[in-house]
């Protein structure tokens, strides 16, 4: 189980970043995305072979009208 | 349409500053008058924030009327369902574009949406907002300190909304900030500028631009922010939620060049008494004296 963008997520089959994108509908070179894992950015580059722990709290973040 | 020429920057490499000169509304504003924020130079002095926008279109528009070229966006969880995007927008309007840490209640948090910006849109700028108080969105002004050096420290060029306050501008700028961002009144509250003195001061405090943020209601007060001597204004509320936001958004680009000329021609003494402007001599007498 893990938490993506809040919502409880269980069996990531693919337990890497790229693998929860495709959740969103989100190829791994989407652009104007971030990815932080438990608080911490977790870099573009590192995608695709970033494993995710159990029980991590994933945001995806992109570019929303504001301020 | 958005004019390409107008929203390139000019820079010591191209030179370009044609354009400027084309647009009715520059015509009174000398070519020269740029305004550089950490080595970008941008023609508009006005910033617009990208927030309650009706639409996508309306805010397209919106950024034509205002001849901004920079605009903040901030930074949320990706929804599946959203409809159009913003970026392309953007990108379309050829604006530059500003992230904030807008909702940030800590350091820890703004730093790392700094740092969260810094990887989706390939910028180091960050309009850094720490928040203190959820009912005003009055700036936390030591957490705001403590990540405006964290971020220097990372590479940021910061530009961090604040109280209006001259001490902390300056201490502000002491850690690397390459703008300051004081707040006229509370954002989204349209009450202008509640201490004018205080903007004044902080222009004499600091060497880096003033940005007025928050609290801009109408086109008058992005005027007084301009002769009180600030670089720019940063207006978004005030546009987007007025009952005609590409008027307003008009009405503030002008807003904004007149407080600019008005700043530079240098205002009149304020006077208890009338002094006549027509001439006391060669009056005509009507009627016989005694």
């Amino acid at each position: 189980m893990i938490y993506l963008n809040g919502t409880p997520h269980d069996d990531p089959g693919e337990q890497t970043v790229a693998g929860l994108l495709r959740v969103l509908d989100l190829e791994s070179d989407a652009r104007g995305i971030a990815v932080a894992v438990d608080g911490e950015v977790v870099p573009r580059a590192g995608w695709s072979n970033f494993a995710i722990p159990d029980g991590a709290r994933v945001e995806v973040l992109t570019a929303m009208q504001g301020g | 349409m958005a004019d390409p020429a107008r929203r390139q920057s000019a820079t010591p490499e191209n030179g370009h500053v044609s354009g400027v000169s084309a647009d009715p509304l520059a015509a009174g504003v000398p070519p020269a008058d740029l305004l550089t924020i950490a080595g970008r130079t941008l023609h508009s002095r006005l910033l617009l924030g990208t927030g309650g926008f009706a639409s996508l279109e309306l805010l397209a528009e919106s950024i034509r009327a205002s001849g901004s070229e920079l605009v903040t966006v901030a930074l949320r969880r990706v929804d599946p369902q959203a409809e159009g995007s913003l970026l392309d927008v953007l990108d379309r309007e050829g604006v530059e574009l500003l992230p904030n840490t807008a909702g940030c209640f800590t350091a820890r948090d703004a730093v790392l949406t700094a740092k969260l910006a810094r990887e989706a849109f390939a910028t180091d700028w960050i309009k850094l907002e720490v928040i203190g108080d959820e009912d005003t969105l009055l700036p936390d002004a030591p957490e705001l300190l403590k990540a405006a050096e964290l971020l220097v420290d990372d590479g940021f060029v910061v530009l961090p909304y604040m109280t209006d306050d001259p001490v902390l501008a300056r201490r502000l700028v002491d850690v690397g900030c390459a703008a300051v961002m004081p707040l006229g009144a509370p954002i989204g509250s349209g009450m202008g500028i509640r201490n004018p003195y205080n903007i004044g001061l902080i222009r004499e405090a600091v060497d880096v631009p003033v940005v007025l943020d928050a609290g801009v209601g109408t086109a008058s007060d992005a005027t007084l922010a301009m002769e009180l001597g600030c670089d720019a204004v940063m207006v978004a509320s005030a546009v987007s939620r007025a009952q005609d936001p590409v008027a307003m958004a008009t009405a503030m680009r002008y807003a904004v060049d007149a407080g600019r000329l008005a700043r530079g021609a240098g205002r009149i003494p304020r006077r208890t008494y009338a002094t006549a402007s027509s001439p006391q001599a060669g009056m005509a007498e009507f009627s016989p004296t005694d």
